[in-house]
């Protein structure tokens, strides 16, 4: 079997994010970038499936510009079988990164596509939905365990009342939560041999992908400071200061 | 239980992607493009552990890489001016600049972008940079060093594997170079073990804590270096502050502090953030924010207390070995200097015996050797020092005597023995404490490994130390990593080892010489960006 994992080159989790001076989006000169932690873990759940002996082939897939071959390798050195890099400069929102996989994962004649739940710059949430739909294909969004049996595929769903097991025929598109897994720790001589695995790239010009930028970004602002609080003297004091805030009434 | 390591062998491994390390490495691919070298950089990535001022005289740069002008590095402002002022509480008098602290033809930079920048120089020249993994310890066999072990990943608190456990590889290598900067742990392993300090001086140390500002418009002054000296130190505390003015009102204001200081009770880091609320520097920053923030010790003993470069398969260089000029308050261009000649060393000879002579009749230890008396001097003193500064330039460091260091620990002088000097305004700029401060250099640990800074005998914490030095550990430490909580009744000592930016003053300054600061899991530590 094929599966097909994304991988999204965030801004690393360990930056503290500012806003530009101007207002039109998130500083990137000199920062950090990584792969997106949900997408890890949604590598090493497609490395576990294989090593439990599945006949199955891990393919890596980004979409962004040339130098996110860096964190391909990344993904590679992890355990990937290869990787594909589809090559554009411009920011990509969820629907056509929903498009992109869709046309990727028909190339590849995937069986299965396991993505992050959300990418942990924009908090989207939605891509793997809209593969789904797009594809035509069932969809274990928020998966914390994963048990592959022949075609079908149990999936455990956090869900806001608990957990939830649904079963899936595949082809279809798993979501990673947290809890999925913890991703492995890359060793020195697999980044070696990450150096010499197949890294093909695709120009987005190449797909027949419509481009449609369905979102417009207005303006980022960073969240208000909040204000220090102060103790007061008594328990009077306190109601007082509640009744003026408005807080009481 | 057996532990399974990967072996990897290479012509060279380089301990630390900093300026030394980066240096030796592209001048070994241009010289021997042959030979295969790697760099273990325990950062995150390649600058994230980096911290300097940093004015920089561009001669290294310009002879390893002479184009590299034509696409600079992201932080880089050619130097307009220099000020050197004395300070006092409220007050600012202007001092003529001293003539190593000239600027002319420098460039402020930011070391880890800096340092970011060469790692890509030399990828392209085929050199295997391993970001994330640190070297725990070297690996000594039949009296030779043959190389280092990296740090396990996945350890659990009490030391054993946890279930992501990935043991650490074994490098191997013809000449390890250790290019760990300021109090390199492997480093010092190898100069207690090959006895390389044996000739020297103790080495001493300052701590530098840095922060780069964004300001209101206008303020900035691109080009502009202003160094002072003064409050909110007492004269017989060595140091001073920084403020190096870049583009897009951005400004990087520092302060260092010499580690020999007495009094138990200094606080390096609250004596920063004084300086910063003096009335001259808060009309630059006051309604600005920090953007970054971080400390790091820095070498200060000369070549006096310059340990021997070599040992059996290995060899120090920059400021692992401590090749920085204080006067001139500069290292990165001596620091790369000692990896090129290294390099050409190792090209040339394939042996690490004979780069010590070699690096001590280069012109590199000839500018140190002429300021050498310059920051012993301020031992009796900041007046006293600057005289007797003044006289070792007019004479040109050719006075007959070298003046000793002394450990810095060994310098503390037990509580109540010092007067309190101490005269400090009340402080309104960011950050409020450590923790805040801790914050902007965004540290991060896995909470579930073993703590990497050893106390080899916490029953001293909270006696002998307690009455004798009242725990300066708590004081010197700039990130909050060590305090003493009451726990029914008694007192111990709580180490609160993921605040940890790896700056090694606790290594230095600990006056019982217990704590034992060694590498974490790699990539942990602090992710400096523009430092």
């Amino acid at each position: 079997m094929k599966i097909l994992v994304g991988m999204k080159r965030v801004v690393d989790f360990n930056v503290r994010i500012q806003v530009k001076k101007d207002g039109s989006g998130v500083e990137l000169a000199g920062v950090k970038l990584g792969l997106n932690p949900f997408d890890e873990i949604a590598l090493e759940e497609a490395l576990r499936i294989r090593e439990k002996g599945m006949q199955a082939e891990v393919i890596a897939l980004s979409i962004g510009p040339a130098d996110v071959q860096q964190q391909l390798r990344t993904a590679l050195a992890m355990g990937a079988d290869r990787a594909v890099l589809v090559e554009t400069a411009d920011a990509v929102q969820p629907l056509m990164a929903a498009r992109i996989l869709l046309e990727m994962a028909k190339r590849e004649n995937a069986d299965l596509v396991i993505l992050g739940k959300q990418a942990i710059d924009d908090d989207c949430n939605q891509t793997g939905q809209m593969l789904a739909a797009l594809w035509d294909r069932p969809q274990a969004t928020f998966a914390s365990a994963v048990e592959l049996k022949d075609k079908t595929l149990k999936v455990t769903r956090e869900v806001d009342a608990g957990l939830e097991v649904i079963e899936v025929d595949l082809p279809a598109v798993v979501t990673t939560d947290l809890r999925l897994n913890t991703p492995r720790f890359v060793k020195m001589p697999d980044i070696m041999k990450a150096k010499s695995k197949p890294l093909a790239t695709v120009k987005l010009a190449e797909l027949n992908v419509a481009a449609a930028p369905a979102l417009e970004a207005v303006s980022y602002a960073a969240p208000v400071p909040r204000k220090g609080g102060h103790k007061v003297e008594s328990v009077q004091a306190l109601v007082k200061e509640l009744h003026d805030r408005g807080v009481l009434s | 239980m057996q532990i399974q390591r990967d072996v990897m062998t290479y012509d060279f491994v380089v301990v630390g992607a900093g300026p030394a390390g980066l240096a030796f490495a592209i001048r070994l691919k241009q010289l021997a493009p042959e030979k295969t070298v790697c760099i273990l950089e325990k950062g995150s990535q390649v600058g994230a552990h980096i911290l300097s001022g940093c004015v920089m005289d561009p001669i290294a740069m310009d002879r390893l890489l002479p184009d590299w002008r034509k696409h600079p590095p992201a932080i880089c402002v050619p130097a307009a001016k220099d000020e050197f002022v004395l300070l006092t509480k409220t007050g600012r008098v202007r001092l003529p600049t001293p003539p190593q602290m000239h600027n002319r033809g420098n460039f402020i930079v930011s070391l880890g972008s800096l340092c970011a920048w060469l790692a890509t120089q030399a990828e392209g020249l085929g050199v295997d940079v391993f970001p994330g993994f640190s070297a725990a310890v070297p690996l000594i066999e039949g009296g030779k060093v043959i190389g280092v072990r990296c740090g396990d990943m996945g350890l659990q608190k009490d030391g054993t594997p946890g279930p992501n456990f990935a043991a650490g590889a074994d490098i191997h290598a013809g000449v390890t170079v250790l290019a760990e900067g300021c109090r390199g742990s492997v480093s010092k392993r190898l100069i207690k073990e090959f006895q390389l300090d044996r000739d020297c001086s103790p080495q001493t140390y300052g701590i530098g804590l840095k922060e780069l500002w964004r300001v209101p418009a206008g303020r900035v002054q691109p080009g502009l270096i202003q160094h002072s000296i003064g409050w909110p130190l007492d004269t017989k505390t060595y140091g001073g502050s920084f403020l190096y003015h870049l583009d897009q009102d951005r400004v990087y204001v520092g302060f260092v502090a010499g580690l020999d200081y007495e009094d138990p009770e200094f606080k390096p880091f609250e004596a920063f953030q004084q300086f910063k609320n003096h009335p001259s520097v808060k009309a630059l920053l006051e309604g600005g924010e920090i953007q970054a923030a971080g400390a790091r010790t820095i070498v200060e003993g000369g070549i006096q207390s310059l340990p021997k470069l070599e040992m059996p398969g290995a060899i120090l260089i920059g400021d692992a070995a401590g090749t920085l000029n204080v006067p001139k308050i500069k290292g990165v261009h001596l620091a790369m200097r000692s990896g090129m000649l290294a390099a050409k060393h190792l090209t040339e000879s394939g042996t690490s015996a004979g780069f010590d002579a070699r690096w001590r009749t280069s012109p590199c230890a000839k500018e140190l050797r002429k300021v050498r008396n310059i920051r012993p001097g301020f031992r009796w003193g900041m007046w006293v020092g600057l005289v007797n500064a003044a006289i070792e330039t007019a004479t040109f460091g050719l006075l007959p005597w070298t003046l000793k260091n002394h450990a810095d620990w060994s310098n503390l002088k037990k509580k109540g023995r010092i007067e309190n000097h101490v005269d400090y305004v009340e402080r309104t700029l960011p950050p409020r404490d450590r923790l805040a401060s801790v914050y902007f250099a965004a540290t991060s640990h896995d909470e579930h490994q073993p703590a990497h800074l050893k106390v080899s005998d916490t029953n001293i914490c909270a006696t002998k130390c307690a009455e004798e030095f009242d725990n300066p550990c708590t004081r010197f430490c700039p990130a909050n990593v060590y305090e003493m909580v009451e726990d029914a009744g008694k007192k111990r000592l709580q180490i609160n080892a993921a605040n940890c930016v790896h700056c090694k003053a606790c290594d230095i300054k600990d006056p019982y010489e217990i704590i034992t600061w060694t590498t974490p899991e790699g990539g942990s530590g602090p992710n400096y960006q523009n430092l």
